[in-house]
């Protein structure tokens, strides 16, 4: 397998500048007639495709939803990074970039995170210019906060809802470029394979969800925008379609998949409150600077927040990292929360969770002013819970939120299968081991604006592209596979529903391959999810017919691909025997719980080539090399 | 001219001639009741008012056909913006809810066309003397149509009165509404004025029912009455 | 608590579907109200049923996906809120709902409670965007905008195209929702190069899709989970009619 990331020669600053320069380019009037694909329609695969359709290029996009403004990318809530320093607080291309990969646990590659940082600019000015309204200071110029624990102010955003505003300024430019008859889209269309001929990703066969129709596409070139996988542990912050089959299709067809055991869990979560849950939902990170988070002293205590005396109450980020206390990073908070309901002193019904007390902010500082900071956050907490945060703690718990892990790929953003793009939160590239708020944003969108456009020019100019076709052996082969594979799952006609499965599969890999992980937990769930793929196959319902709209279907297709993915998670998770950014191996942490990096046999990227089924996956490395920074060790103490 | 027509044929064209033609019946309204109630000051007012009005020849046509037009521009629109919106959903709702919209406004058409029913009774009472044609050709002491004793007259009988008041209150249903949002379709629209504009309607609605059954009220309660020596 | 279920079924965009009744016994109050339907769903595959399809995603009320209408409310009782954060303690025990997918001809039935909102999207492509390709822009701070003209601008673009709007208008009228977009771009100085095509488009796109026409009853408004104003309707009428007098003049 050929894991050449491709990486530019010269100084770091001029690596891209030089590779721009360097990029085969193809003739305006010859564009039109290369066909690219673009699977998903949020921020990297809507500018993506928008963006190359305005290059001139014939493009087809694909959404599983009824429309591309559905994307997930809308969920997002806080901001998006861009080093402008329009506050003219010291920020710079480098530090963002430093703080990056700092921020990454030192596992991503220098060259793709400082071209990052390089273009997070013109994103802002990109978005400007199609009507983004962010917020903006009286004196009429863009404003500006921190986040994410960064020291400079270089997160713009639009109220609580960037995301959504940024999703709707690329789904606009999408649509406009639909509306110009440049790109067609297929919503309600799932990808349900990829096709390869002589090495090269030639097309994507595809199900109407709808009308259930199976259906080849050939292209030129495929790019996968189709997000991340935080859905395999059932609960998460994404939305309930996330899903992880397009990325391990493509796997399965020959593409590298890097770093899957990379995993975000957000501490500041409404918490499970019975079985019936769907989904989890974030509160902003924000809340953590004015509330203290707290669980009783003593094991089960079943007395409600307010009977608890003070002296009972264990202030725990506050005793064990008495500097940072409840500012304490993401993955440290939510591991500190665990343990506390691990060892039986969580509350609520569940005892999964923990208390976010605002008692002595408002003690303080007064009701109303409370209410102007965090007024909207309250009252979406007191919607989804029923309880009144003023007056009784908030109940909080971690929740998977993003995966860094992704397809491998290299510095042009092609996969370890030549002709597959991979752009966005599907990709493994910039976040490393750890993703910084408002960062996710600005990589989707500098991926799909800034770089994809550019480098997708150099494989079409320079690549022997033959002439194929949708009834060549290759296509017709994968269309079967995905019918045939359709036609099994009405067969079974078990007795357990998909979603039953599912919150099976979620609550392993939550236990076992969540949080905090153990060699010992991880090797038992690569036993037991074997075993719950085999009851699957045998013991899944799947009711009604493949002609028609039929949500089992959907759910227990990738399903069947989550739980052949759980095992690849839990594998690349146990072999990387050390501690970094989102992957905590319990058995690797310092005398005082910290994570242990183990930089002199880890500092590479694990990219997993997959043998066939029921075959193991071999396991290639790319070094990681700093010349520009130096590994350090993150403390809060 | 062939973008004015597709623009009137245009669903937000359509709500602006239902507005501009709206607002021109509602100053008939405010006209024709400010004329008319001069019949408390008496009857040497009411029917010089009319005598003038019937002097200005022309001048009357013009508006009497504007008013014509604008009433047949305003039902039609109505009629087909109305269909249209039955178009919009062919299957309707099995439980259906209402969260904040005004009788006033769920009863638009029924409504407009009572008061149509009303306008075509009350010209063919007092403007074409079908109903009353003995105090329809009657005559004042200056041979000028007695508008004055026709009129008191008309009232006088109690249902004829009470018709009229119905027919007022269900035309301040109509203006409720149909004031207030003729500003929304005519794009007329501030945050500081809003809370005015949203008042303007009942407020208008008020005056024009208030206004126009003091009359027959006034009659009904001999506070206007036959001048001494008019037949009776 | 119990409660009883009248919900719409229809196999396909053909079939004249109907309501049916479905008992829905130990529903906890806790419940969102698509969590309620998911266990309803988990009891129908048991019992061989087809499990009732519904259109979710991000169950967090920001991508608009959710879309039902309860005892006639667009999205439920609750004011400002969609259906997936609608929660079951707002109900009492013993309710029947009827439930029933938004109904409009440019909405047609896809499945049971699934509707087809693409009218939305072909509205949008024909006027709901400033025409900047990637790499035109100027400097982010090139032009200052006022911050009352951002905020006006952003709390129509707060619209989530989920079409309450539409279904809870009595003439499934979707001006609420052209008029929220059409008053962003007119609250920005990067729409204004546009601002006469995209009224005439995107009004003529939504007139040919078979949406109702505005009666000014503003149900709207009552019912939109971002709670936007209707003022933007009248925006919209005043560009439309502006645009009409004077096109030709760009």
């Amino acid at each position: 397998m050929n894991l050449d990331a491709n990486i530019p020669s010269g100084p770091l600053e001029q690596k891209w500048d030089k590779h721009r320069f360097d990029l085969k380019l193809i003739n305006p009037a010859n564009k039109r007639k290369f066909k690219v694909l673009v699977v998903g329609s949020g921020l990297a695969g809507g500018s993506a495709a928008s963006t190359l359709a305005e290059l001139g290029y014939e493009v087809d996009c694909f959404c599983f939803q009824d429309s591309p403004r559905r994307a997930h990318s809308i969920a997002a809530q806080g901001g998006i990074n861009a080093a402008k320093n329009y506050p003219n607080d010291g920020d710079s291309v480098f530090r963002l970039f430093y703080d990056t990969i700092k921020g990454g646990d030192f596992r991503s590659r220098e060259a793709n995170v400082y071209r990052l940082a390089q273009v997070s600019a013109s994103i802002i000015d990109q978005c400007v210019a199609q009507g983004v309204p962010f917020a903006r200071e009286y004196g009429g110029y863009l404003a500006n906060r921190s986040f994410g624990g960064a020291q400079v102010s270089r997160t713009f955003y639009a109220r609580g809802q960037t995301g959504q505003q940024l999703l709707l300024g690329c789904y606009a430019a999408l649509s406009r470029q639909i509306g110009l008859g440049k790109v067609r889209m297929f919503p309600r269309t799932e990808l349900l394979d990829i096709v390869v001929v002589d090495g090269q990703a030639r097309g994507i066969v595809t199900r109407n969800l709808v009308s259930g129709k199976v259906e080849p596409h050939v292209a030129d070139a495929v790019v996968l925008a189709t997000g991340g996988y935080s859905t395999v542990f059932f609960l998460s912050t994404n939305a309930m379609a996330c899903n992880v089959t397009a990325t391990y299709r493509a796997h399965r067809k020959g593409a590298a998949f890097a770093n899957p055991c990379y995993t975000q869990i957000h501490p500041t979560c409404i918490p499970v409150s019975g079985d019936y849950q769907s989904k989890l939902t974030l509160m902003s990170e924000s809340l953590r600077n004015d509330g203290r988070i707290w669980v009783p002293s003593k094991n089960g205590d079943q007395r409600t927040a307010n009977q608890i005396a003070e002296n009972e109450r264990d202030y725990y980020l506050e005793r064990k990292y008495p500097s940072f206390g409840n500012l304490a990073p993401r993955d440290i908070a939510s591991r500190s929360a665990k343990e506390a309901c691990d060892a039986g002193r969580g509350v609520g019904e569940s005892g999964q969770g923990v208390y976010l007390d605002f008692k002595d902010a408002i003690g303080r500082l007064g009701e109303d002013t409370i209410r102007q900071r965090y007024g909207n956050l309250f009252h979406m907490y007191e919607k989804i819970t029923g309880d009144n945060p003023y007056q009784v703690p908030m109940r909080i718990y971690p929740a998977p939120h993003y995966t860094m892990g992704g397809l491998w790929v290299d510095y042009n953003l092609m996969s370890s299968l030549p002709g597959l793009f991979v752009i966005g939160e599907a990709n493994f590239s910039d976040h490393g081991a750890n993703r910084l708020g408002a960062s996710a944003l600005m990589q989707g969108l500098a991926d799909g604006y800034f770089v994809l456009p550019y480098t997708i020019g150099n494989y079409l100019a320079s690549a022997k592209l033959g002439s194929v076709s949708g009834s060549s052996s290759e296509f017709t082969g994968a269309t079967k596979g995905v019918e045939d594979q359709t036609k099994k799952l009405l067969s079974i006609n078990g007795k357990r529903s998909p979603d039953s499965i599912h919150k099976e599969l979620g609550r392993i890999m939550w236990e076992k391959c969540g949080m905090g992980r153990t060699e010992a937990g991880l090797k038992e769930a690569l036993k037991i999810i074997p075993a719950l793929r085999e009851e699957f196959w045998n013991n899944v319902s799947v009711l009604g017919t493949g002609s028609e709209l039929n949500i089992m279907l959907e759910k227990a297709g990738r399903l069947a691909d989550f739980l052949e993915f759980a095992e690849l998670m839990c594998r690349d998770a146990l072999e990387r025997n050390e501690s970094c950014g989102g992957h905590f191996r319990e058995d690797h942490q310092t005398d005082e719980g910290e994570a242990k990096r183990n930089d002199d046999d880890y500092s590479h990227v694990s990219a997993w080539e997959y043998k066939g089924p029921d075959k193991n996956p071999i396991l290639h490395k790319e070094p990681l090399v700093f010349d520009n920074v130096k590994l350090a060790t993150r403390s809060y103490k | 001219m062939q973008w004015l027509f597709k623009y009137c044929r245009s669903s937000i064209g359509s709500k602006v001639l239902m507005a501009v033609t709206g607002l021109m019946l509602f100053g008939f309204v405010v006209g024709h009741m400010l004329g008319n109630l001069q019949i408390f000051i008496g009857q040497e007012a009411v029917n010089n008012y009319a005598a003038t009005l019937k002097e200005m020849g022309a001048l009357l046509w013009l508006a009497r056909i504007g008013l014509i037009l604008a009433v047949l521009v305003h039902i039609s629109a109505a009629i087909r913006l109305t269909r249209g919106n039955q178009k919009a959903r062919p299957i309707t709702y099995a439980h259906s809810g209402t969260v904040q919209a005004t009788y006033a406004s769920r009863t638009m058409m029924k409504s407009g066309l009572i008061v149509l029913a009303f306008v075509i009774y009350h010209l063919l009472h007092l403007t074409f003397g079908v109903i009353l044609p003995e105090a329809h050709s009657a005559t004042d002491s200056l041979g000028r149509p007695d508008v004055y004793s026709m009129t008191v007259l008309g009232f006088q009988n109690v249902l004829v009165s009470l018709s009229y008041i119905a027919a007022m209150l269900l035309l301040g249903f109509h203006l409720s509404h149909g004031v207030s949002s003729l500003f929304q379709s005519l794009g007329l629209n501030h945050p500081r004025y809003n809370p005015i504009i949203q008042k303007i309607g009942p407020s208008a609605a008020l005056v024009i029912v208030l206004g126009n059954i003091s009359m027959p009220i006034a009659v009904l309660l001999g506070l206007v009455s036959l001048p001494a020596g008019a037949a009776s | 608590m119990n409660l009883n279920l009248r919900v719409w079924r229809q196999s396909n965009a053909t079939d004249p579907g109907k309501l049916v009744d479905y008992p829905a016994p130990d529903i906890s109050e806790h419940m969102s109200f698509l969590e309620m339907l998911d266990v309803v769903n988990e009891r129908l595959i048991v019992k061989d049923e087809q499990p009732i399809a519904f259109d979710h995603d991000c169950r967090e009320g920001i991508c608009g996906m959710c879309s039902l209408m309860i005892n006639g409310i667009a999205h439920g009782p609750e004011k400002g809120t969609t259906v997936c954060q609608l929660h079951m303690r707002h109900f009492k025990d013993g309710d029947t709902l009827v439930i029933e997918p938004w109904r409009a001809r440019a909405f047609p039935v896809v499945r049971d409670l699934v509707v087809d909102r693409s009218s939305f999207d072909r509205i949008m492509q024909v006027g709901g965007f400033v025409s900047a390709n990637t790499g035109n822009a100027p400097d982010g701070n090139a032009i200052p905008i006022s911050k009352v003209e951002a905020d006006l601008a952003m709390d129509a673009a707060a619209c989530i195209g989920c079409g309450a709007c539409v279904a809870s208008c009595k003439n499934a009228s979707a001006m609420l929702f052209v008029g929220a977009k059409v008053s962003q771009f007119l609250h920005l100085p990067q729409g204004h190069p546009e601002r006469k095509s995209r009224a005439s488009n995107m009004v003529a796109a939504m007139d040919h899709e078979g949406f109702g026409n505005c009666t000014n009853q503003y149900e709207c408004e009552a019912v939109c989970p971002k709670e936007i104003s209707v003022s933007v309707i009248s925006e919209l009428n005043r560009e439309y009619t502006r645009a009409t007098l004077t096109s030709g003049s760009d």
